[in-house]
């Protein structure tokens, strides 16, 4: 028979794939190392995750452990490039509305069922279903999926959504307006497949071990709340040889010194760097302390609104206090990770966008402070008759020392006199929210690798522009970067109009600094949006 | 007289002149007993130091409790460290803000906030108690149900809510903390009166016709003053701790404003960071001042309980 | 006494739906809710989740909904953070962890702190005495939520004897250091109020009695001084009881125990509603009854007291 030789090949690759530990004490196939025995990977989170249902999870701890627990169309390697996932590629249509994603045939879920592409037709209308009323919901509207608003806002049902099953491997997109990052956003947990009979069957108790079925390369085996969550391998991942990290745990350690304290014990491979000691962890553990840039930015935000105070509708005053602040002090002694200093919105980091370099970042900071007296003075303000007014942020070590830093700086050469106020985190987003304050700190990571997820924030239609500034030249520039083929142009002016009008002020952009075991191999260092997966790391033999 | 010598005489006619008897109150007799105590007396005079510390030791400060120093703020382990060169007599904290000015402004905010804390939770609690203790029965069986209500209610949510609620200042911070502490002392309070309402010295007292009023501040008082006192003293130190733990939870004194709790806090996070000095100065100002309260209120139970020693 | 007992318990009933109630409304009047967010979620989307968790109801509603569901289905519905646990869940997790922690300090503080304080106070002036008020008094002067990150680099760092946190079901390694930072200054406390009060009791003219009678010490200390001496310890005792139970927030914190008291500060923090008052409903009932039972056991200490 024709089918003997590739019924023969297929029983080989499913005997391989079936052998889940031809990794241990052996050596890495492409690097040559030798691998420990144990290739167990523990790290730290912060807080306990919201959730593990992919269409439901909103914090990042729980993202990280839905990217290990199933696997969306396209994956991200170490270098944040899109690389194939459950699809082994995708096609469009010439205006880039519709997308055709060839799913493989080998993947699998964790009970043995083939993933199809009704899993993800399933899922993809789950999340703009209200039933489930996810706080993602929205994620599947910015993705300009055709219908997404009208299901979200429940004028339409659910299975009209842009999304079909052509045959259980061809899944096909509608959009309603051509997206140039349309595919970097497969990457995201909300669009990952959701196995349809077993929620069926277990309805809110889905999630647990026991019951959880996936598609990634682990299976969530243990879950106990506010202590760890662990994950091991999933014997029918369709790369199940590939991966090599068996188990992969998760402690919740609230608080960071203790959690370094257990690192240093041994206890965890991974964990945070507390504000200012990366430098003596660096020297005292060298190879250990580890810092790479993020797709993140961390600023401070006028109240331009009506309820604002007067003296932040002058630019100058507001300039004033940017220049003011010495950002290498912050960055080099307060926060001491190697964050950058920040002298534009967008991240310099951001693919395919480098922010323009204004004139602020390239004078010394003597020339700075001399600037900002003379702007404040023309003004109205100095030390004699000195600006008053009040800033927030929320309760944190970290946040308090730069807020602190920062007042300190403004004192010391612009006489200004700063009330800093704490909140917590629900007060203080309620507050900033509605336009309550002066000056209040924000931050924002992108929820994909492109200027607009920053720069859109400044929209003044833009739900996040808490400190409502206004400006129809920015909106103009926004809008027509949708559909633009090159939109750096767009978004240099953008920020040469936050330059010039200097609605925020920029503070650092992100780095991500961990104490990271050195028996850990294959961190990806260079994924600025920290899309890590465990099934690309190793554990190498001590 | 035959058989009496002059002594005797002189003072058989002074008593009865009644001239010469001046009997001793009973407060100077506490007085005297609290004087007395060596232990009660070294806490007052350390107490005491550790206040003119505090409303004297500015004037030595080189630096205000605010500023920052850029230098030792680049080097905390090692240009942050205490000396009396930089004027950092304390060393510096994380932010490299002096450490002393910080310690006494610290030790200010936590003193008034326990001695005012405790003294509200003292004043309002054993006038509740007593109530409701002395006329028991029904008026006493309400009154404490609404204190089980209270206390029922986790202290936490009250301070939060309270906070939350009517925003951050000091006179929010006293009410919340007044607001939780006054209920278990009215529990003791009550709980004691009513021990001391069935003795027999109470319905003597009453056979003699003292009214109600006079029965509660002339006998029961008194006889609670030892129980109270020292539970008032226990009461300081857990207001410190309460306004610590108000601190930690991100809802207590603004920035850069500090108390002892939140220096601590603040210590303890980086003690095995080489920076020592942040934990140990805050911490030896507390725990001093934490047990020279645990002294006094002991002395002064010794003194105010005639029946002790 | 029976009586008595029944009707502190039926008095519990309203005492603990007015708690509630008083619950309810002081956390809406709080500022923020539970999806406030920093992404602030399109009008469209926020609709579609107070519908779904009922928020969009009037107060009123909420509430009447909320005490059918407990009081007849003992369901205290879905946590509004934690999307895949609801309330039951989390607390019968939580509980069983503080319970545990909690009454093995409860235990250990009472019986050093008492221990203690009796023989301080028997050994009065002696340096027996001063001995053991310096113990107490270092005991309750240390702050408890440094002892965290004291003990966890003692025992886990430089000595490596014990694991840095977490509870692994029980396993005595990890219940350590949680009782050994909980129990320390109550056990402070307790030692000293112990002592007063024995100190007084033992100046008292039933003792002398006794002592003039000729009765042993140790006859005097355990059938005649004991039980006066307990009574204000035991009024100190019920309320310790409570807060170790739902103070214990730094353990949970610093020992990752998954306690219920950082589900308790969490969810306040977080505006989850429906933890924040099954937790609140748990503890206020723990309160009722505790304090029964310390006033029980005050009558049962004093036979005057009578209700």
């Amino acid at each position: 028979m024709k089918m003997t030789k590739s019924t023969l090949v297929a029983g080989l690759l499913a005997g391989t794939m079936l052998s889940t530990t031809a990794f241990a004490a052996g050596t890495h196939p492409v690097t040559g190392e030798a691998l420990a025995d144990d290739q167990t990977f523990t790290y730290r989170i912060l807080d306990e995750h919201s959730s593990v249902d992919p269409q439901v999870v909103e914090d990042v701890s729980g993202a990280e452990i839905v990217r290990d627990l199933f696997e969306g169309l396209m994956n991200q390697d170490k270098d944040g490039n899109l690389v194939p996932g459950v699809a082994t590629g995708y096609t469009s249509n010439d205006d880039n509305t519709v997308y055709t994603f060839t799913l493989r045939p080998e993947a699998k879920w964790s009970n043995g069922d083939t993933v199809t592409a009704h899993d993800f037709v399933f899922a993809w209308r789950r999340a703009a279903d209200p039933a489930l009323a996810s706080p993602y919901q929205w994620f599947i509207e910015l993705m300009s999926i055709q219908n997404a608003a009208a299901i979200i806002a429940g004028e339409t049902a659910p299975d009209q959504l842009g999304v079909k099953a052509l045959d259980d491997h061809t899944f096909e997109v509608t959009l309603s307006a051509p997206l140039p990052y349309f595919p970097q956003m497969t990457t995201h947990s909300t669009t990952f497949p959701a196995p349809q009979k077993v929620i069926e069957a277990h309805g809110a108790e889905w999630t647990k071990p026991g019951n959880i079925v996936s598609n990634g390369a682990y299976v969530l085996t243990e879950h106990l709340p506010q202590e760890r969550s662990t994950r091991e391998r999933n014997a029918m991942y369709w790369d199940n040889e590939n991966t090599i990290v068996d188990k992969v745990v998760a402690l919740v350690i609230n608080d960071e010194n203790v959690a370094l304290t257990r690192y240093l014990a041994g206890e965890l491979d991974r964990t945070e760097v507390p504000a200012g000691q990366f430098p003596r962890l660096q020297k005292e553990h060298p190879g250990e302390a580890i810092s790479f840039p993020r797709l993140c930015n961390y600023y401070y935000t006028f109240n331009l609104s009506d309820s604002g105070p007067e003296e932040f509708k002058d630019v100058r005053v507001r300039k004033a206090l940017a220049l003011a602040v010495d950002r290498k002090i912050i960055v080099e002694n307060v926060m001491a990770g190697g964050q950058t200093q920040a002298y534009s919105f967008a991240p310099t980091a951001t693919a395919g966008f480098t922010p323009p370099t204004t004139e602020m970042a390239t004078m010394t900071q003597a020339e700075r402070d001399a600037m900002a007296i003379e702007l404040l003075a023309e003004a109205g303000y100095d030390k004699s008759n000195p600006l008053k007014f009040n800033m927030i942020y929320n309760t944190s070590e970290g946040h308090k020392k730069i807020a602190v830093a920062m007042s300190q700086m403004w004192k010391q050469k612009l006489g200004v006199e700063v009330e800093l106020g704490n909140m917590e985190w629900k007060v203080f987003l309620e507050t900033r929210g509605n336009q309550d304050f002066e000056l209040a700190r924000g931050a924002w990571c992108g929820d994909y690798n492109e200027a607009s997820t920053f720069l859109d924030l400044l929209d003044s239609n833009s739900g996040y522009n808490d400190g409502k500034f206004v400006s129809p030249r920015v909106d103009e520039l926004l809008a027509a970067a949708k559909t633009a083929k090159d939109a750096s142009a767009n978004y240099t002016e953008v920020e040469q109009i936050i330059a010039a009008e200097m609605p925020v002020i920029p503070i650092y952009h992100y780095a991500g600094v961990y104490m990271m075991d050195s028996d850990v191999g294959n961190w990806p260092v260079n994924n600025v949006e920290q899309n890590w997966y465990s099934k690309n790391l190793y554990k190498i033999a001590e | 007289m035959l058989g009496f010598s002059k002594k005797e005489t002189d003072r058989a006619e002074a008593v009865a002149d009644n001239a010469v008897m001046q009997g001793r109150s009973l407060l100077a007799d506490a007085r005297l007993r609290f004087r007395q105590n060596k232990a009660a007396m070294g806490s007052c005079v350390i107490l005491g130091l550790i206040v003119a510390f505090v409303i004297i030791g500015p004037f030595f400060a080189v630096w205000d409790h605010e500023t920052i120093d850029w230098t030792a703020m680049g080097d905390v382990v090692g240009l942050g460290a205490p000396s009396l060169a930089s004027g950092h007599y304390f060393g510096v904290d994380d932010l490299g803000r002096d450490l002393y000015s910080r310690t006494i402004q610290a030790t200010q905010t936590s003193l008034l906030v326990g001695l005012i804390g405790a003294g509200m939770a003292l004043v309002v609690g054993t006038f509740y108690g007593i109530i409701a203790g002395y006329f028991g029965g029904r008026l006493d069986g309400l009154m404490m149900r609404f204190v089980d209500i209270l206390l029922a209610i986790p202290t936490t949510l009250v301070i939060i809510l309270i906070l939350v609620v009517a925003g951050k200042s000091f006179t929010t911070l006293f009410l919340a903390l007044g607001a939780v502490s006054w209920l278990t002392m009215s529990r003791i309070v009550r709980g004691q009166t009513l021990a001391l309402k069935s003795r027999e010295f109470i319905e003597a007292a009453r056979a003699g016709g003292v009214s109600d009023a006079g029965i509660v501040t002339r006998h029961i008082l008194p006889n609670l003053a030892g129980v109270v006192i020292v539970y008032a003293s226990l009461l300081v130190p857990d207001m410190i701790l309460a306004e610590s733990f108000i601190s930690f939870l991100g809802l207590g004194i603004s920035e850069p404003n500090t108390s002892l709790g939140a220096l601590i806090a603040e210590g303890a996070g980086t003690m095995a960071y080489g920076t020592i000095w942040q934990l140990l100065f805050p911490l030896f100002f507390y725990v001093t001042i934490i047990i020279t309260m645990f002294f006094i209120g002991d002395g002064l139970r010794d003194a105010l309980d005639p029946k002790d020693r | 006494m029976l009586s008595y007992t029944i009707r502190r318990l039926l008095v519990a009933i309203p005492t603990i739906f007015l708690l509630v109630v008083a619950c309810f409304y002081m956390m809406h009047f709080a500022p923020g809710g539970p999806f406030t967010s920093e992404r602030p979620l399109p009008p469209a989307v926020m609709a579609n989740i107070e519908a779904r968790y009922g928020l969009d109801q009037p107060l009123w509603k909420q509430l009447w909904d909320y005490l059918v569901n407990i009081f007849v289905h003992f369901d205290f519905g879905p946590s509004f953070k934690f999307k895949d646990r609801d309330v039951n869940d989390i607390i019968a997790q939580g509980f069983p962890i503080s319970l545990t922690y909690g009454f093995l300090s409860f235990i250990v503080a009472s019986a050093i702190g008492v221990a203690l304080g009796v023989t301080a106070a028997i050994k009065h002036n002696s340096w027996i005495d001063y001995f053991a008020v310096s113990l107490g008094i270092a005991a309750q002067a240390l702050p408890n939520f440094i002892m965290g990150p004291i003990l966890i680099l003692t025992f886990t760092l430089w000595l490596e004897w014990l694991p840095g946190g977490g509870w692994n079901g029980g396993q005595w390694q990890y219940l350590v250091m949680p009782v050994i930072a909980l129990s320390t200054s109550y056990m402070g406390s307790i030692s000293r109020i112990t002592r007063s009060s024995m100190l007084e009791v033992l100046n008292s003219n039933f003792i002398r009695t006794a002592k003039a009678k000729g009765l042993s010490n140790r006859a005097i200390i355990w059938r005649h001084a004991l039980k006066p001496t307990l009574m204000p310890v035991v009024s100190y005792l019920g309320p310790v009881f409570v807060y170790v139970l739902t103070g214990s927030v730094f353990v949970d914190i610093y020992f990752s125990t998954g306690g219920l008291g950082q589900a308790y500060v969490g969810s306040a923090l977080s505006r989850d509603y429906a933890v924040l008052l099954g937790v609140t409903i748990l503890y206020g009932a723990l309160t009722v009854v505790v304090n029964l039972i310390t006033d029980l056991a005050y009558a049962w200490l004093d036979p005057k007291i009578r209700y």
